[in-house]
């Protein structure tokens, strides 16, 4: 120790801020033009109008729900360009793993809107998903899907295929111990998975400084030795170009990504009671508005002359007429029956539960 | 015909089911290269490959998650939790997740998963290893849940709990892997899940239990038939689905029932045989059904775990109590 004066700093992990990728600015601007996805004007032009289509779907949802039409419902404004940019980098048969809130990426990989509305008003029905959908029902338990989704990544693997597998998840999903269980997992055997983060700032009511000392959620991902990224989850662009890069990393192999992206919920938590005034400013929300993935899209691609007020007022009547014509066939679908629900629980059911089906049919 | 050990006879239903059917995979905590920590997996990864028969990181919530989205994509994981302790981290999905699959997707997806873990008292194992954690399990609707007492039993049971499109958790005796050999037969044979089996007859008494515990009440019974009392052994191998039947047939035989179970008293297996013999049973019975179990406290450490369990002594203490009621 005598010729060493000051002292060494080389065995201490250093991780340095990262800066969210962001590809259209929040005035519509292009202000990254390396990271600008390949697509379309027709591309382009689907990315809008799912996102208008999705915030339309989920005005009438919590509208629907404050009819008692349906029953647990999250709402969604706010995190369209995470939802929907992500859910469109990826091939149908590519498969979602998603949390509670993810109803649209779930609707835009294959399950029709009314199994959806099942879901929430509570028929088995809404998990009954179609054999050509590649998805798992929503997951309430908070992290699990994320354990599941190393799973399901590989069993694709050890099957060959070249799909990918997909968790959604929030802040608050990131501090479950099933968060690190699951990258670590994809991490060490170098799945094809890639895990979506959609920071939107709050677990209910409790704040992300109050969820992490980390620098990001992307940061946990290192610890993990997983590739991991941060983009600007309100910017649909930049969200299509990292999940798409990051899938096309898990299909050549070259194993799992961690994706944070930043977004924010205009609504409360769900319809079942939060009170968002209760945990943040109205400043707060109004600035946030600025922010709105919606506005800047729409921007752009009115700019670029791909976009209208008539073509907007088209994709929410669209919208509009689906969810009437969806919540219809959720509400005339046949009830449950208990010995339904019984026998729905094994292969073959089982002589003590025979026993007790008996009792509710006669 | 062989002569095995009950972890033998595990290791050779594994290794059955791995040759005959691709998407059976093996994993857990020191499954593979080592064979696990009891050696139930033991060169199966040098014959099946790591593919199908691999260590994973430590961490049982990931095993069993892992085993929830292989079952998704359609392989038949038989998933290691190390000791019995350790499946507190792996319950969600354990009790939440593969147990509701086949529910929740309304048929769409299953959940044909093995968890295999080693339980049981009396080999004075660490603390947090060794417990009766069946009463939990058994709570779960939609897990199925299978105690051999012997390796014929221990094969062939596996074997039906690989097959079977559910979950299925498989509880191994720690006292029982390899505490005494039985003849087993070489190839594959399966037994039944949901079906007791009347390991001794009798006419004046019914003992039913499983586990180890199936060894402990045969010990009592060959005393008690030196006094000229006959008890019938059940053993009861799947602890859910129950096999009602086995049980309401003998107790109507022999219109006494004592039910021993290595688990603490309340809200357990026990309980829930004698609510089964009060549905049915009820006006064969000549004495109250008496539980042998261990008291309601937590599981002794390693010196004092014997004397916590039942043993012999008390299964006749109990069996008198009914005949001299």
């Amino acid at each position: 120790m005598s010729n060493a004066t000051v002292k060494s700093q080389s065995h201490v992990v250093h991780t340095e801020k990262v800066e969210p990728l962001t590809v259209l600015n929040a005035q519509g601007e292009i202000v990254n033009e390396a990271w600008m996805p390949d697509l379309s004007d027709d591309q382009l032009k689907e990315l809008m109008r799912r996102m208008v289509m999705t915030r339309t779907i989920d005005q009438r949802a919590v509208s629907l729900q404050r009819q008692g039409r349906l029953g647990f419902y999250a709402p969604v404004s706010g995190q369209e360009a995470t939802m929907i940019g992500s859910e469109y980098a990826l091939k149908k048969e590519d498969f979602i793993c998603p949390g509670y809130r993810d109803m649209p990426q779930l609707f835009w990989h294959g399950l029709p809107l009314y199994q959806t509305f099942l879901y929430s008003r509570g028929h088995q029905h809404g998990g009954q998903i179609p054999e050509d959908v590649h998805v798992l029902m929503p997951q309430i338990i908070i992290g699990a899907q994320i354990v599941q989704c190393a799973g399901v990544a590989m069993g694709l693997k050890k099957k060959g295929s070249k799909n990918i597998a997909v968790a959604y998840t929030g802040d608050g999903g990131s501090s479950q111990g099933d968060f690190y269980e699951g990258i670590n997992f994809a991490g060490v055997f170098k799945l094809p998975a890639v895990f979506i983060v959609q920071n939107n700032g709050y677990a209910i009511s409790t704040p992300f400084q109050k969820q992490t000392a980390a620098l990001s959620i992307a940061h946990k991902g290192v610890a993990a030795g997983v590739h991991s990224v941060q983009v600007d989850g309100n910017d649909v662009l930049a969200v299509y170009s990292v999940v798409y890069e990051a899938a096309e990393r898990a299909r050549r192999g070259e194993g799992p990504t961690l994706i944070e992206a930043l977004t924010y919920r205009f609504g409360p938590h769900s319809m079942s009671g939060d009170d968002p005034t209760k945990y943040r400013t109205k400043e707060e929300e109004k600035q946030m508005e600025t922010f709105d993935p919606l506005v800047r899209f729409r921007k752009y691609l009115t700019e670029r002359g791909l976009w209208n007020e008539e073509i907007e007022q088209a994709t929410v009547e669209e919208a509009k007429q689906l969810v009437a014509d969806e919540i219809k066939k959720a509400e005339s679908v046949e009830k449950m029956t208990v010995p339904g629900l019984i026998d729905s629980m094994f292969e073959v059911t089982p002589p003590e539960l025979e026993e007790q089906k008996q009792w509710y049919e006669q | 015909m062989a002569n095995m050990t009950m972890i033998e006879a595990i290791r050779d239903a594994m290794r059955i089911e791995l040759r005959r059917d691709d998407k059976v995979l093996v994993f857990g905590e020191d499954v593979g290269r080592v064979g696990g920590v009891f050696r139930a997996t033991e060169g199966l990864q040098q014959e099946f490959g790591e593919e199908r028969v691999f260590d994973t990181p430590l961490a049982e919530s990931g095993i069993a998650g892992l085993a929830v989205g292989l079952g998704v994509q359609g392989f038949r994981p038989i998933a290691e939790i190390q000791f019995i302790g350790f499946i507190f981290e792996a319950m969600d999905s354990i009790c939440s997740q593969a147990s509701r699959m086949r529910y929740r997707s309304g048929g769409r997806y299953n959940s044909p998963i093995v968890f295999r873990a080693p339980f049981g008292a009396g080999v004075n194992a660490p603390e947090l290893h060794s417990d009766s954690l069946e009463g939990l399990l058994v709570q779960t609707p939609g897990l199925k849940v299978v105690v051999p007492s012997n390796p014929y039993d221990a094969k062939g049971l596996l074997i039906s709990a690989i097959r079977d499109n559910d979950p299925v958790f498989f509880l191994e005796h720690l006292k029982l892997y390899r505490s005494f050999r039985q003849e087993v037969p070489e190839g594959e044979y399966t037994i039944p899940i949901g079906k007791a089996n009347v390991v001794r007859e009798g006419r004046d008494v019914t003992i039913i239990t499983y586990g180890a515990m199936v060894h402990t009440s045969l010990t009592a019974a060959e005393e008690l038939a030196k006094e000229n009392i006959e008890a019938e052994v059940i053993d009861l191998r799947t602890l859910s689905p129950l096999d009602t039947e086995t049980i309401v047939e003998s107790v109507k035989k022999t219109n006494r029932a004592v039910v021993v179970q290595e688990a603490q008293r309340s809200g357990g297996i026990a309980a829930e045989v004698i609510a089964r013999i009060n549905e049915k049973a009820i006006l064969h019975l000549e004495a109250p059904v008496v539980r042998v179990t261990s008291p309601d406290t937590v599981l002794g450490f390693g010196l004092i775990e014997k004397q916590w369990m039942p043993d012999p002594a008390r299964v006749i203490k109990g069996v008198k109590e009914t005949l001299e009621f």
